[in-house]
């Protein structure tokens, strides 16, 4: 019955309509992005540039002080790099003894993260960010690791478990028995195992970190470690309507992640498809 | 995320020498009363425990507090009970961010979920190019909602495309982000136009469950295409539809990236939702007890409402 027929076809065509006029703002995006400053006014808002420029985006590189693009990015980096390595860490430890333990406490700890999951994060921001204060970890780079971390925690422990509980324990008792520790199990059984759980973790909460604004805002706005998103939406609201120069930083934020996602395409669609639930 | 937490119960054999080992083929194991083998030691859960104790409970249990406060953030604070929430309710700027909040939310609910799941039908099986499809309508999911945020700023600009169009039409200008109503419905198409990819992406896989057999069979019986998918893909893909809407629930309500790049709030606070309004209050003026009952109560919605959601789409299996 699922053959390729006229209306197929029909359809086929018709979705990809859907699908360029969904994608037509990254057009919009490109061109205006090219523009020189006197063609912004001269050609329509829709029409490509006829003299393509990248002084746009050299001008927003070099851009200095609290507008500093490439020194946004570099903490970015770190600040995902750091949440991850830190979730994945802590994150798989947990939900290994979490899934495997038969204690009483194992299945309190374990609803402890599943409720945590559904309790928003924006009522304690604010005592996490008086308490920053007070220890200085407001504006810092490993104070936001920290705070990720913890407010990723359940998130990376509920992924891992799920994928600990279909693990099968045959290898883990087979080397148990050989009289390995516990630690040389999880490190030489387990860890090689649990690669595909590791990259729907680091997808799913690499991407929140990357792309959040709201609690980067509060600890880090105004201060010398900006992240990429706080330093653009500082820059841009100096910038008013110059669209090539705002177009420029949107698409020099978008390139690390757009090319991670097109190179790892299948692990993103499926991590967010079946990683989530 | 919610709908499934409970299902994945331990399910494997419990290797203990008191209890014989289940499953089949696994020879028994001697009856002793310390464990046979171990699996993890329990202190490596700790930092992770710690983490979430710390950072989840007792931070949103202080929010919590400080809500019932006049706290400045320096210095003393006073309790002042019930203040607070009495200010919210009687002030119309308020009351009307929680409205905005709740349009939003259910306005990017039933968006997202709507197109979502007809992009899903349409994708599903046999279309020859539907994996490079699914690559590029979930392509805006990845991206930070804050740079998204200003491509629509730039389209829905006075001088920007969408006049344009409405131009080519012979039909006046508008100014989409300073008419009161007209933003509200621009922060509602920037959210729902960058994640209705992922609500996709939940359908594609919950469609990928319904048998084809039972489609065919049907489809040979002379069922209708409405009637085959209200009798077998709906209810097949009902696990989907309760994730998706609850995570489209929670993201809905807690808007606040697209307010503050497309308008900031504005215009005359037509735009504020509780987000940006817990930031503004907490962050920019310093009432802490007052940004503290506020985000008390975007608290308070999310957490009913993903009550409620959870069991009105509860699996009935």
């Amino acid at each position: 019955m699922f053959r390729y027929t006229k209306a197929t076809a029909l359809r086929e065509v018709l979705v990809w309509a859907v699908a360029l006029l969904t994608l037509l703002p990254f057009y919009f995006l490109v061109i205006n992005a090219l523009k020189p400053d006197e063609e912004l006014l001269t050609t329509g808002s829709s029409t490509p540039p006829s003299r393509p420029t990248i002084e746009n985006f050299t001008e927003v590189l070099t851009a200095g002080g609290d507008s500093n693009i490439l020194l946004g990015l570099f903490h970015s980096v770190v600040i995902t790099v750091g949440s991850i390595v830190g979730l994945v860490a802590f994150g798989s430890l947990a939900a290994y003894v979490l899934a495997r333990t038969t204690a009483r406490w194992g299945s309190v700890a374990f609803y402890l993260f599943l409720v945590a999951i559904v309790l928003p994060t924006q009522l304690g921001l604010i005592p996490l960010y008086i308490g920053a204060r007070q220890i200085g970890l407001v504006g810092s780079v490993w104070g936001m690791v920290v705070l990720y971390v913890g407010t990723l925690m359940p998130l990376a422990v509920f992924l891992y478990a799920g994928f600990f509980r279909n693990l099968p324990r045959d290898y883990e008792e087979a080397a148990a028995l050989d009289g390995a520790s516990p630690a040389r199990v999880f490190f030489r059984v387990v860890l090689p195992l649990m690669a595909p759980a590791t990259g729907t973790v680091a997808i799913l909460t690499g991407l929140i970190v990357w792309n959040d604004f709201f609690s980067a805002l509060i600890f880090l706005g105004g201060s010398d470690s900006q992240t990429l998103t706080v330093s653009m939406y500082y820059y841009v609201g100096s910038l008013v309507s110059a669209w090539n120069k705002i177009f420029a930083i949107v698409i020099i934020s978008m390139v690390p992640i757009l090319a991670f996602y097109l190179f790892a395409q299948k692990r993103f669609i499926q991590g967010f498809a079946g990683g989530i639930k | 995320m919610t709908a499934t937490m409970g299902t994945p119960q331990d399910t494997g054999a419990v290797v203990r020498g008191t209890v014989p080992a289940a499953g089949g083929g696994r020879p028994a194991r001697s009856r002793r009363s310390r464990p046979l083998i171990t699996y993890g030691r329990w202190w490596w859960a700790l930092p992770a425990v710690l983490a979430v104790l710390l950072i989840h409970y007792v931070a949103t249990a202080g929010g919590a507090f400080y809500a019932f406060t006049d706290w400045t953030g320096i210095g003393d604070f006073d309790f002042v009970g019930l203040d607070n929430f009495r200010r919210i309710v009687e002030d119309p700027a308020l009351i009307g961010s929680l409205e905005n909040t709740l349009f939003l939310a259910f306005g990017f609910l039933i968006a997202t979920n709507v197109v979502g799941l007809l992009l899903a039908l349409a994708l599903n099986r046999t279309l020859r190019t539907r994996y490079l499809l699914r690559v590029l309508f979930f392509m805006p999911v990845v991206l930070s909602p804050l740079a998204v945020s200003y491509i629509w700023k730039f389209i829905f600009d006075f001088k920007g495309p969408l006049n344009g169009v409405l131009g080519w039409f012979g039909m006046a200008p508008k100014t989409w982000l300073a008419d009161p109503t007209l933003a509200l419905w621009a922060v509602l198409v920037v959210m729902a136009w960058q994640t209705t990819g992922m609500v996709m992406v939940i359908y594609l896989a919950g469609l990928a469950t319904v048998p084809a057999e039972i489609e065919e069979a049907a489809a040979l019986d002379g069922a209708s295409t409405w009637r085959r998918f209200q009798h077998i893909t709906l209810p097949s893909i009902r696990p989907s539809v309760a994730i998706a809407s609850t995570l489209m629930l929670i993201q809905g309500l807690r808007v606040f990236d697209q307010v503050m790049a497309l308008t900031g709030g504005g215009p005359a606070g037509a735009t504020e939702t509780l987000a940006t309004q817990v930031y503004k209050e907490t962050f920019a003026l310093s009432n802490f007890g007052f940004g503290a009952a506020l985000a008390l109560l975007l608290t308070l919605i999310m957490l009913v409402f993903s009550v409620l959601q959870q069991a009105a789409t509860k699996d009935r299996s």
